[in-house]
């Protein structure tokens, strides 16, 4: 049998060998220094038509990085909240949290992402007519303008005043968990903060003045100048796995905490733990124990899902690398060899890190 | 010796039973719920509101064309549905031949509904039926090209047509493949373990779509000169491997939470390791992950749609294609045709979501009994 | 009699529409031992949840250390400090160790400093004869074990009054008798003590009063020689033909 399939992989690698020949291809990772010569429309990095496909790759990678970090973000977030509505005593809460999830998590994330882009975003007027908030953000077909805000010389005395205010955060609650556990002795924590932090942005103001300004954009012409432009395409996408992702984490989330049992609240009443103490030391340490393993692996489902970027053009790994590359290079083997590891080392690293953490916090004996 | 009868049980305090006992304690129960109720019903009113005009009120429901869809405030064009309807379930299939779909989607329920009912014997028929004459019977009536049928190319397929097709050939390589995948990472052999391992691993740490361009520009490197896939069977391939890997995994769970005592008592009856796994081991565990298979087909329905970006058109697909009809251009088309589109794969979706959760209960009364 | 400790007047309560206690009457001074037994579902646990409010009642008055048990929070947090209770499942916080799940109310809500709490609970663990668990997880425990752990836990309150609920019916014949050794001790320092037990050994060697409950009520109450020996109702005799 491993004869067999031996045989069968070098009737297979001779195949790709003359196909390639005849079509004639090139192969090995050459291209990767070779002048690109498209324009992509949102990089975070350098990149100009004369970057080479190495630095594509870079770009969209990071364009997809970016996607995944904001979409981790608001899907956390929006999952979290209808996860615990789903738990609330309020059936009318209850129900609208449980009638979205239905909803979106039955619904092809693909034509969510196009309903937003096609749908939504691209019937939006033109610059011309943007919807305008406050005249300061802008929305139209070409995306969402922001203001920018811009920092002169002396904004590092904001810097400073705001890494003073963080490490006075951090001491007195440590001063005042070490005193509650030596002692019992309750240390004053709000006022003491909110003093460091109203001084130091006292000081940072008389020696700085206020050396920020803000970009305004304004319609010049047929677009806007100024300010902050989120393409359409980063919108929708975001839209679309937040929302999406977000009801998968709900169920997570109702699961977790359900699976802490009755009982252990019971216990930590009958004990006398007033349900705010109860939440923060019983239930949520055994419900994260529950979240976290499958929540990780949606984080990753998103990072994967980011891919169908492809379909409206926002400039991912897989839209400009295995997508517009691919197309101008015709090398398929090593673009999609290249773009499969990427995903596959991201996955593995991350279940890597997940296996450490499990193992970290299983509960210790079983019959519990 | 006195003997005891019980008082007679009143009736709880009116204001915490009925109606009244049940808005209390589920909708103003404290200030806070009372102010959440409030905003709760602000916002669904809003939603129903904005709904309602746009699908009902505001909406158009007659025209042949465009004009009966650019009203002052137009809600939802629904000529446009009306107009392409033909074309979302069946795509560019000749209209002569439409009939045959029909019969194998009927053929296909006639199968599948008394296969989904518990109540209903004959099972091993019945599966008989589905696996085995169902897919050449479907194959036959849609390719055609024997006993006197026109052949219709696959490159004419399209609209739900292609999206049932992908999805159930999908579905029923997926589960064969994921069970073989799962046995073969709990095999003894490394080889045959770590080939398992490599696959399975590979293909969940993948977004799909790069499986689907592997399918469609890779497959035909590695395959002799001449030689060229149909691109809907290509198609298959590469969704068939992909949910497999996510298939395994499942039924791996359920070969883990198998007790030691079955295999023991298995070998003790002196069964093979083949028959172990087939009579004793796989009832039991297919049994106990049928929430986490159909969750996989769901999964794997939903993903059908990403054969557009490859050049298919399935329905999401041809419904994106019939926007660039001049002739039905307006604002609303685009909103009109996804929220179509979205409302046939929610029904598909929801409607195996809640028949899984009527298996779980179904199964547990079973073990309970 | 000198001044109840707890006081129960006219109580009654509903799951829904169905009717658990009806017109419960209850006083018990301090110090008193009560066993309250009878069949499952006529209400033993639920009267005894509602002395710390676990479950909340609907018609009537209970009074704890002379406080009224209504809605107020204040009250409640009154109550629950003065109350320990042990629960049938343990339930033990499974990530914590044993230490954390004494030394947990202690520091949250008595406000007492970590090394005084670990005191109090390394004493109350050798009390309960497992002073070399503290630092082990309850999953690491058997399950009379963990009891002594959930007894050791509530003892950490420094309570007036201890309930148990059915403390030993969770647990393998070998271990009960640990269990309740633990509790005769307890009842023989003096403390307050309402237990739902099915031991009537327990009953007979500890209880001031033994209770009987059907349908939600109390049918009878008597000292546990005339309980046992000469019961008044036919009920009762039934129940007692069936246990003993």
């Amino acid at each position: 049998m491993l004869g067999a399939l031996l045989l069968a992989m070098v009737w297979l690698v001779a195949n790709v060998q003359s196909n390639l020949e005849r079509q004639n291809i090139n192969s090995g990772f050459g291209f990767l220094s070779e002048r690109a010569g498209f324009g992509i429309n949102q990089t975070l990095i350098d990149y100009t038509e004369d970057s080479s496909f190495g630095r594509v790759l870079t770009v969209g990678l990071l364009n997809t990085l970016l996607v995944s970090v904001f979409g981790v973000f608001f899907a956390t977030v929006l999952g979290f909240a209808l996860g615990v509505a789903r738990l609330s005593g309020n059936w009318l809460i209850n129900k609208t949290a449980m009638v979205y999830v239905e909803i979106f998590r039955n619904v092809p994330l693909l034509l969510q992402i196009m309903f937003w882009y096609f749908g939504v975003l691209r019937n939006l007027p033109s610059p011309r007519k943007a919807v305008s908030l406050g005249d300061t953000m802008f929305l139209s077909n070409r995306g969402i303008v922001v203001p920018a805000i811009e920092a002169a010389s002396g904004a590092g005395w904001y810097v400073a005043a705001f890494g003073l205010s963080l490490a006075a955060f951090i001491w007195l609650r440590r001063r005042a968990r070490l005193a509650r556990l030596a002692d019992g002795a309750l240390m004053p924590f709000w006022r003491p903060l909110l003093t460091v932090v109203l001084a130091s942005i006292g000081v940072a103001a008389l020696l700085a003045g206020v050396p920020f300004s803000l970009d305004v954009p304004a319609l010049k012409g047929f677009n806007f100048r100024g300010g902050i432009t989120v393409i359409p395409e980063f919108v929708a996408l975001l839209l679309a796995l937040s929302l999406y992702t977000a009801a998968f984490i709900a169920e997570i989330v109702r699961a977790g905490i359900q699976s802490v049992s009755k009982g252990q609240r019971e216990a930590a009443a009958a004990l006398g733990l007033p349900d705010k103490t109860a939440l923060r030391l019983v239930v949520i340490p055994q419900a994260l124990r529950v979240i976290i393993p499958p929540l990780t692996s949606q984080y990753l489902n998103l990072t994967k899902n980011s891919s169908l970027a492809v379909a409206i053009a926002y400039p991912d790994i897989v839209s400009v690398f295995a997508g517009t590359t691919l197309t101008q290079v015709g090398q398929a083997v090593e673009i999609i060899f290249i773009t499969m590891m990427i995903y596959l080392s991201l996955s593995l690293m991350t279940s890597y890190a997940m296996n450490r953490y499990n193992a970290r916090i299983a509960l210790v004996g079983q019959n519990t | 010796m006195s003997s005891f009868t019980p008082t007679t049980p009143r009736p709880a305090p009116a204001n915490t039973v009925g109606f009244v006992g049940w808005a209390r304690d589920n909708l103003f129960a404290t200030k806070f719920d009372t102010a959440l109720t409030v905003l709760a019903v602000t916002i669904i009113l809003y939603v129903m509101k904005a709904v309602f005009g746009w699908a009902i009120i505001d909406a158009s429901f007659s025209g042949t064309e465009r004009t009966a869809c650019l009203k002052e405030v137009q809600g939802a064009c629904w000529p446009f549905i009306e107009a392409k309807f033909g074309q979302f379930i069946y795509g560019r299939y000749p209209d002569a031949e439409r009939w045959r779909v029909d019969l194998v989607f009927a053929a296909g329920l006639i199968g599948l509904v008394p296969m989904l009912m518990p109540s209903v014997g004959h099972k091993r028929a019945n599966m008989i039926f589905l696996l085995g004459f169902y897919p050449v019977f479907a194959f036959i009536m849609l390719t055609g090209g024997v006993l006197g049928l026109a052949a219709v190319d696959t490159t004419d397929w399209g609209g739900l047509l292609v999206t049932l097709v992908v999805a159930v050939t999908g579905i029923v390589a997926s589960l064969p493949l994921g069970i073989l995948l799962a046995l073969g990472r709990r095999s003894d052999l490394p080889i045959v373990r770590a080939l398992c391992i490599g696959f399975i691993e590979i293909f969940r740490g993948v977004p799909l779509i790069t499986v689907l361009f592997m399918a469609s520009v890779m497959l035909p490197l590695f395959l002799p000169d001449g030689v060229n896939f149909d691109k809907l069977v290509r198609c298959l391939i590469g969704v068939a491997l992909f949910s497999s890997a996510y298939m395994a995994e499942v039924v791996r769970g359920g070969l883990q939470a198998m007790p030691k005592g079955q295999y023991e008592a298995a070998a003790a009856l002196g069964l093979s390791y083949w028959k172990t796994t087939r009579l004793i081991i796989l009832p039991q565990a297919l049994k106990l992950v049928i929430p986490g298979i159909v969750n996989t087909f769901i999964g794997l329905f939903k993903d059908t749609t990403l054969v557009l970006i490859v050049g298919l058109f399935d329905l999401l697909g041809i419904v994106q294609l019939h926007f660039t009809d001049a002739s039905w251009a307006t604002p609303e088309t685009h909103i009109t045709g996804y929220v179509f589109a979205g409302a046939v794969f929610w029904l598909f979706c929801f409607a195996m979501s809640r028949y899984s959760i009527f298996m779980e209960n179904h199964l547990s009364t079973d073990r309970n009994a | 009699m000198s001044d109840p400790v707890i006081r129960i007047n006219k109580m009654n309560k509903w799951f829904g529409n169905f009717h658990v206690l009806r017109d419960i009457d209850l006083n018990v001074a301090s110090g008193e031992k009560i066993v309250i037994c009878g069949p499952s579902g006529s209400g033993k646990s639920t009267l005894i949840r509602c002395i710390n409010r676990l479950e909340a009642h609907q018609e009537g008055d209970i009074e704890v250390e002379g406080v009224t048990l209504d809605g107020s929070l204040k009250n409640l947090e009154d109550i629950r400090s003065n109350v320990g209770m042990v629960f049938q499942q343990f339930n033990l916080f499974p990530h914590m160790t044993v230490l954390e799940n004494c030394t947990l109310s202690p520091i949250w809500v008595q406000q007492k400093s970590k090394a005084e709490a670990e005191t109090l609970a390394r004493e109350l663990l050798e009390r309960v004869r497992i002073p070399d668990q503290a630092d082990k997880y309850p999953g690491q425990l058997s399950g009379g074990q963990q009891q002594r752990v959930a007894i050791a836990r509530a003892l950490c309150m420094n309570p007036r009054i201890m309930l148990f609920d059915e403390p030993t019916s969770a647990l393998d014949p070998e271990m009960i008798k640990e269990v309740l050794d633990v509790m005769v001790e307890l009842a023989e320092e003096g403390m307050t003590m309402l237990c739902v037990t099915h031991e009537m050994g327990f009953a007979r060697q500890v209880a001031d009063r033994v209770i009987f409950m059907d349908e939600g009520e109390i049918v009878e109450e008597n000292a546990p020689e005339a309980f046992f020996s000469n019961p008044e109702n036919e009920r009762t005799k039934l129940f007692l033909s069936q246990v003993l």
